[in-house]
């Protein structure tokens, strides 16, 4: 049975619905990540979780009790979880007694508490902080200490939302690190939301996609990186190339798609005749100079349309009879004069093109619902 | 001009030769508006504004508006009620209060306790919301959330406190209605200098305001202190203090 269980659960702000009937089963022990744009409805999805908005309907099961409605086992439920906040906040007071509340207030003894919030100040690295006023704190340690102030608890469920968002790179890596001990050492149920694609994709078992109040996906980073169940899911996840094509022959699983008049070679379900997207993502196509031999499956030449730098890679543009997109290291962009109107091959394996049946884009609205969440 | 600097002269000499009658006034001016306020803070204000504030119901909105608008409440009208209602004929008059510092101090709460209510409820507001919900989702029950939002608002509280005190020492309507004025009794600063300004003791009158004056300014120092050493004040121990034996 799932630890945390969602069953159509909706939820209202003004009559304006911000989550639409979410099913999603949480197991014991797995790091769960929910990944989506801003405004998606992640956070409140992780208030539903630590029980501290009821939904507007639907049901909250924690470890087997309904705990959607009673005022009691909400909270007896949520002392057994830690929520860290996206903007969390201190109490006025110090480093020390900020860590010490959960404890205080679960009655626990002075010299437990004392011994507990040493630890936990220790395992954050600011155990030299804890005298000092809580509110003097910079964001990364302010978030460090609303780290240990759940962990102190000892929850069996910690519940983090965008942990490291609006930190620099250094104490992004810094949380990051922090959790991934914990999560191992203490064998925690982790919720964590972000937007950055990244962070979900290092540190969670599960992923589900979260845009507009819907949970779109749900599965493995792997299967959600690479396997997009639609067109929304794929551009959130950076799938930078989603062309429109047609199944024009089926051989085992290798299918043929035609796309802009070429055909391309995929791995795919999809029968004979089934218009499809394909989507392929950009670091999985390889370019090389025009001269080489393009007898390899799913070999195109083109020209290239645009060259952008992002960061250490470099983003290309080119038009091979269908617009396809590619990224390379700064290096081998340099290595192969990549500039507007050169001839390059670009190619990409069968199995790098993920076919899913195609709806325009306002027809996905429609699309059946499987219930991908409830595993 | 020279009545004014007869009256700072004759009140620097009251002040410091520490006169008698002028002391025993100030000293039950003192008492009655700490007595007063103090009630009407702990034992009305705050847990009354507390219930408001952490509960919703029908008609909240209503009922703050409505203590919001008994601020401008007069002390006359105040004093005329309680006047009535404990003067012989009236429904509390079997218990004999009027004229006596006992009625006056519950004349002055039921005067500042609508500006201490007020204040406490505007304190809680403007505790970020955060906070709460921060408590709550560390395992705060409602009362221990309720516990930590006031311990939050508490510079912005004790100036509900202070403002309640300040109200009441300085009011004269009800103490004069109900109070009656009585020498070595009732009298307190306000209607000592009602009297003495109707008797054209201008000086000794000026002499009283300046005492009721500087009491104000140290209520005023004591509360920009308070709000100036935040962590440092002795209200920082209005919750708890857990490190204390580190």
């Amino acid at each position: 049975m799932a630890f945390i269980r969602l069953e159509n659960v909706s939820q209202q702000l003004n009559r304006a619905h911000i989550l639409k009937d979410i099913n999603l089963a949480i197991e014991r022990g797995e790091v769960f990540g929910v990944i989506g744009p801003t405004g998606a409805g992640k956070t409140t999805l992780i208030r539903l979780l630590d029980l501290l908005d009821s939904p507007a309907s639907g049901r909250i099961v924690f470890d087997g009790v309904d705990v959607t409605r009673s005022r009691s086992k909400r909270l007896s439920a949520r002392r057994r979880m830690a929520y860290v906040q996206q903007k969390p906040i201190v109490f006025s007071m110090n480093v020390f007694d900020n860590v010490a509340c959960g404890l205080k207030w679960r009655h626990e003894h002075r010299e437990s508490i004392r011994e507990k919030v040493q630890n936990t100040l220790s395992l954050v690295g600011m155990a030299d902080y804890a005298g000092r006023d809580a509110k003097t704190l910079s964001g990364g340690e302010t978030q460090r200490v609303a780290i240990a102030r759940s962990l102190v608890t000892d929850p069996e469920v910690l519940l983090l939302d965008e942990p490291t968002a609006n930190l620099d790179p250094i104490s992004t890596a810094k949380i990051e690190d922090i959790l991934e001990t914990i999560t191992k050492s203490k064998h925690l149920t982790v919720v964590i939301s972000t937007h950055d694609m990244s962070q979900g994709q290092r540190l969670a078992d599960r992923i589900g996609v979260m845009m507009g109040g819907e949970l779109l996906q749900v599965g493995t980073p792997n299967e959600v990186f690479h396997s997009p169940r639609n067109t929304r899911v794929a551009d959130f996840v950076g799938m930078a190339n989603v062309l429109p094509g047609v199944i024009t022959a089926k051989e085992a699983n290798l299918a043929t798609i035609v796309v802009g008049g070429r055909a391309l070679q995929a791995v795919a379900d999809c029968a004979t005749g089934d218009t499809v997207w394909a989507l392929i993502r950009p670091e999985d196509i390889v370019f090389a100079p025009s001269q080489t031999s393009a007898s390899a499956q799913n070999t195109f030449e083109g020209s290239v349309t645009k060259v952008s730098r992002d960061g250490a890679l470099v983003r290309i543009e080119i038009d091979c009879g269908f617009p396809l997109v590619g990224i390379v290291t700064a290096r081998s962009a340099e290595e192969l004069g990549m500039e507007t109107g050169k001839r390059l091959l670009a190619s990409f394996k069968p199995a790098a093109v993920h076919a899913i049946p195609r709806y325009t884009r306002s027809d996905q609205q429609k699309e059946p619902d499987t219930n991908p969440a409830l595993s | 001009m020279g009545e004014l600097w007869d009256g700072i002269v004759e009140a620097i000499r009251l002040i410091v030769s520490l006169d008698p009658e002028v002391m025993e006034i100030a000293w039950r001016s003192l008492w009655i508006a700490a007595i007063s306020s103090s009630i009407s803070f702990f034992l009305i204000s705050l847990p009354l504004g507390s219930l408001i504030h952490f509960n919703n119901f029908p008609g909240k909105s209503v009922l703050i508006a409505l203590v919001q608008t008994l601020f401008s409440l007069p002390s006359v009208a105040v004093g005329l009620i309680v006047f009535v209602t404990f003067s012989r004929s009236g429904p509390l008059g079997v218990m004999g209060l009027l004229f006596t510092p006992k009625v006056m101090i519950i004349g002055q709460i039921i005067f500042v306790t609508p500006v201490t209510l007020g204040l406490v409820i505007s304190a809680l507001r403007g505790v970020d919301k955060a906070v709460p919900e921060t408590a709550m989702a560390l395992g705060a029950g409602r009362f221990q959330t309720a516990l930590v939002t006031i311990r939050e608002a508490r510079f912005a509280i004790v100036t509900a406190l202070m403002m309640g005190f300040a109200r009441a020492i300085t009011e004269v309507g009800v103490s004069i209605m109900v109070g009656g004025n009585i020498n070595g009794y009732t009298r307190t600063l306000t209607t000592a200098i009602s009297l003495e300004t109707s008797k054209g003791a201008i000086e000794f009158s000026l002499a009283l305001g300046f005492i009721l004056v500087f009491i104000a300014l140290i209520v005023n120092v004591a509360l920009f202190w308070l709000q100036y050493n935040q962590g440092k004040s002795p209200w920082h121990s209005f919750g708890w203090k857990m490190s204390r034996n580190n």
